[in-house]
């Protein structure tokens, strides 16, 4: 009776912790209970190539910022032989890689998630910056500018205003001819804007350029777009440098300011960097997880979201086998299905979430069934325990090399996927069966057989359910209740439901 | 058809079911420290003629590989011996030997072995071949017994034993099967053999089920079941009980065979006895766990095992 009383306690103590903390996040730090819409997350990639010299090589990025719209997320940088540091000593974030000696064409790359959300912008040090140096103007071009300046100041009110009115005159589709003196010669949006910057140094404004990345403009070899940095006196403003547009699109990644540089290549030359973008759908609880994150709460703080994210998908993985042990639990103890080998059905069942269920199910059948039939021979060479199953895991491994490859010449490439399945289980598999056929005939194998698979395919079923992988996920301490109620079943003394009937007859009769 | 029962109806029954069995009976007055003691057949006996509990006499033991080759000389004397598994599972590498010709050793089928079988078979033995999870073991040499034949014409192969279900020192329930063309000579029961409740009072077949239907007669032999009797009945009932001393487990499935001369013999004590004997006996089996509790409950003073076993024989008693 104590040990009972110990339990319901523990119980009660699993589910409170358990739903209690899942109820905060949820409603204190607005955790969706649900996977949610799906949102879009874009992929950046910045693909760095420059030519090594032989010497030591030091290579900084400057990485893309959060704005108010978007949250950035580094999440790796792939490059052999290169070590990686993010380094946030200076102004702003750098991606630095660095090797001893390196000689030839490199490749670098750096890739980063971009979710929507409130990201903490970028933000300039205390203090206006140092009033411009005035560029020089050559005649004819200086008295064009010294004009356009003049009308563009008498028909603006401040920096920010004079800028939208140079930003028109010069864009203007029917330009006058100091504007066309101005821009005679020039090349380009690039060439255009840096008039823009010369004439607002000129007139005393401080303004530099934005380069980022648009991410609506999903693609490969992508170009940084540039845009209007203005200080106003009190912060800077952002404005389209064709539209005189204020502020930037949600969808606008700003990477580098102003005279910052991109990229920075010491022992080595020819460098040059590429962006590509990548969007996918995604059911994303992001925007509660950068709520925690601004907040500090120290749930959020402590969740797997704190992980990175190759970390993340192996738990995504690992918090799907307590659900399979609940099915496993549940259809044991309380329906009654015997199963071969206690967890093997879980794992079985991971299996299947690679391979697909259809396939999966026909594998295991054809790998287990041939499992058999040579494990019936080698039972007839009387051999000891270990050496038996070495045998048959070796007998696995070429069923599964002898399956990949018929089946990929017969154009199945579904049979490829039979690697998923862990062959030191399957091997064990195989023996057990083997062993039951001889002892107990074949009628039990199959019962034992089919409940493994029908157990199999329901955690299967559950495992893979959108809701239920998203809630563990997102809520590992629902693991704490999937614990009490495994403690609770522990302690079922009733029926199972198989033995309602196995013991019908007993009913049937008087006592 | 399928048909099902409520879980009302089979309470009422007083049937117990697996989760029953094994989070009351098993984990609750089976101490794990104590499994070993049933699990290794050779402890068993130890301990059973420590306590003089009749057992089939052991001859010898066979530990190392080694001592094989004085077996020829170890057992001149023994026409008739059995070789069997210390941890055996399900009855397999059992080797019985029923005489002798010449150098060669005689099996119950009448097929002659040459020595060199038998010293394969003990070395198959010592490495595991027929032992839980292949644990390496020891192989146990022990007399035949020489079986009473109150079963002749009852079973179709082989002689059957009686189990008898001791819940704390007291004989609550038992059975014998007998095994069917069908069981392949099998004594399990979902394998077909023939599952033959016993009255604990008398010691006489209440009913028998073969698949979980009740029949009147063997499938094979053709013999009327309920005219088996098995003799002895109140020694064997008192050798039962007396397990529970020796080996300390409050949930014990006791294993019994007749031999001709000694009468009853303790083949195998089981930690973890089935279910099925409920189905054989058509009736369950938890309201006798009951009286007995409340028996213990109600009787402070320890009983000896006679005196629960005659008060067995006398409550459980059919009609």
């Amino acid at each position: 009776m104590q040990g009972r009383l110990q339990l319901y306690i523990w119980m009660i103590v699993l589910i409170c912790l358990g739903l209690g903390s899942t109820a905060y996040k949820n409603l204190s730090l607005g955790f969706p209970l649900v996977p949610g819409k799906k949102t879009t997350v874009w992929t950046v990639q910045a693909k760095v190539n420059f030519v090594g010299l032989g010497k030591p090589v030091k290579v900084s990025l400057n990485l893309p910022d959060d704005t108010e719209d978007l949250i950035v997320i580094d999440s790796g940088a792939a490059s052999p032989g290169f070590g990686f540091q993010r380094s946030t000593s200076g102004p702003e974030p750098l991606g630095v890689w660095s090797a001893r000696e390196v000689k030839g064409p490199q490749t670098l790359y750096y890739q980063a998630r971009v979710y929507r959300g409130d990201g903490k912008p970028y933000l300039e040090q205390e203090g206006a910056p140092k009033p411009p140096k005035k560029p020089e103007f050559r005649e004819p071009k200086a008295t064009a500018a010294d004009t356009i300046l003049a009308d563009a100041f008498f028909r603006s009110a401040d920096a920010e205003t004079l800028a939208v009115r140079l930003v028109q005159l010069l864009n203007s589709k029917e330009p006058d001819e100091n504007v066309r003196a101005l821009k005679q010669g020039l090349k380009g949006s690039a060439e255009k804007n840096q008039l823009l910057l010369d004439l607002l140094h000129t007139a005393a404004v401080p303004a530099r350029l934005l380069r980022g990345v648009e991410l609506k403009d999903v693609g490969r070899r992508q170009k940084l777009q540039e845009r209007l940095e203005i200080f106003n006196g009190k912060n800077w403003v952002v404005i389209h440098p064709n539209t005189a547009e204020p502020g930037i699109s949600e969808t606008f990644l700003p990477w580098q300011r102003g005279d910052q540089w991109l990229l920075e290549v010491e022992g080595g030359r020819k460098s040059r960097v590429n962006f590509s973008v990548n969007a996918d759908e995604r059911a994303a609880s992001s925007a509660a997880l950068y709520l925690g994150r601004e907040q500090h709460a120290g749930l959020v703080d402590f969740s797997i979201f704190s992980l990175p994210v190759d970390v993340q998908n192996t738990f995504a993985v690992l918090l799907l086998i307590p659900i399979g042990a609940l099915v496993v639990v549940i259809l044991r103890n309380l329906v009654g299905l015997r199963t071969s080998g206690t967890f093997m059905p879980i794992l079985i069942a991971l299996s299947f979430v690679q391979t697909t269920l259809l396939t999966g199910l026909v594998l295991f059948l054809v790998v287990v069934g041939a499992g058999l039939v040579i494990r019936s021979y080698l039972s007839r060479l009387n051999l000891l325990l270990v050496p038996r199953i070495a045998s048959v895991i070796i007998v696995v491994i070429a069923l599964y090399v002898w399956l990949s490859i018929v089946g990929f010449k017969m154009g199945l490439t579904e049979v490829l996927s039979v690697t998923f399945f862990p062959m030191i289980i399957i091997s064990w598999t195989i023996e057990r069966m083997s062993v039951l056929w001889e002892e107990e005939g074949a009628k039990e194998v199959l019962v034992q057989g089919g409940g493994s698979l029908l157990t199999a395919t329901i955690a299967y079923l559950v495992m893979t359910e959108r809701h239920i992988s998203y809630l563990f996920f997102a809520f590992p301490e629902m693991l704490l209740v999937v614990l009490a109620i495994i403690l609770a079943i522990g302690q079922y003394s009733g029926f199972r439901l198989t033995e309602l009937h196995r013991f019908e007859p007993l009913a049937r009769e008087e006592p | 058809m399928i048909r099902f029962a409520t879980p009302a109806m089979l309470r009422r029954a007083g049937v117990a079911g697996m989760n029953m069995r094994n989070v009351r009976y098993i984990a609750q007055s089976n101490p794990r420290h104590l499994y070993p003691l049933v699990d290794n057949k050779l402890r068993t006996k130890e301990i059973a003629e420590a306590g003089n509990i009749a057992v089939p006499k052991l001859i010898g033991v066979v530990k190392f590989s080694g001592q094989i080759k004085d077996l020829p000389d170890f057992l001149a004397s023994h026409d008739q011996f059995v070789i069997k598994p210390a941890q055996g599972s399900g009855g397999k590498g059992i080797l019985v030997i029923v005489g002798r010709k010449g150098d060669q050793y005689i099996k119950p089928s009448g097929t002659a072995i040459d020595f060199t079988d038998v010293a394969r078979h003990i070395n198959s033995t010592l490495s595991g071949l027929f032992s839980l999870g292949g644990k390496p073991d020891v192989a146990m040499i022990e007399t035949m017994v020489q079986f009473s034949d109150v079963f002749d014409g009852f079973s179709y192969e082989g002689v059957p034993d009686i189990r008898v279900i001791v819940f704390k020192g007291y004989p609550i329930m038992a059975m014998t099967r007998l095994s069917t063309r069908a069981s392949d000579g099998k004594a399990n029961l979902h394998q077909g053999a023939v599952g033959v409740g016993l009255d604990i009072g008398t010691g006489r077949a209440l009913r028998a089920v073969q698949y979980d239907v009740p029949t009147e007669i063997h499938p094979d032999t053709g013999a009327e079941l309920s005219k088996l009797k098995v003799p002895h009945w109140k020694d064997l009932i008192h050798l039962a009980s007396s397990c529970y001393e020796v080996a300390g487990l409050g949930y014990l499935g006791v294993d019994v065979v007749l031999d001709r001369d000694r009468g009853p013999l303790i083949l195998e004590l089981n930690a973890r006895p089935g279910l099925a004997i409920q189905i054989a006996n058509g009736m369950g089996m938890a309201p006798r766990i009951e009286q007995v509790n409340y028996e213990i409950m109600r009787k402070m003073r320890p009983r000896s095992f006679q005196e629960r076993a005659d008060w067995s024989m006398k409550e459980f008693q059919a009609e």
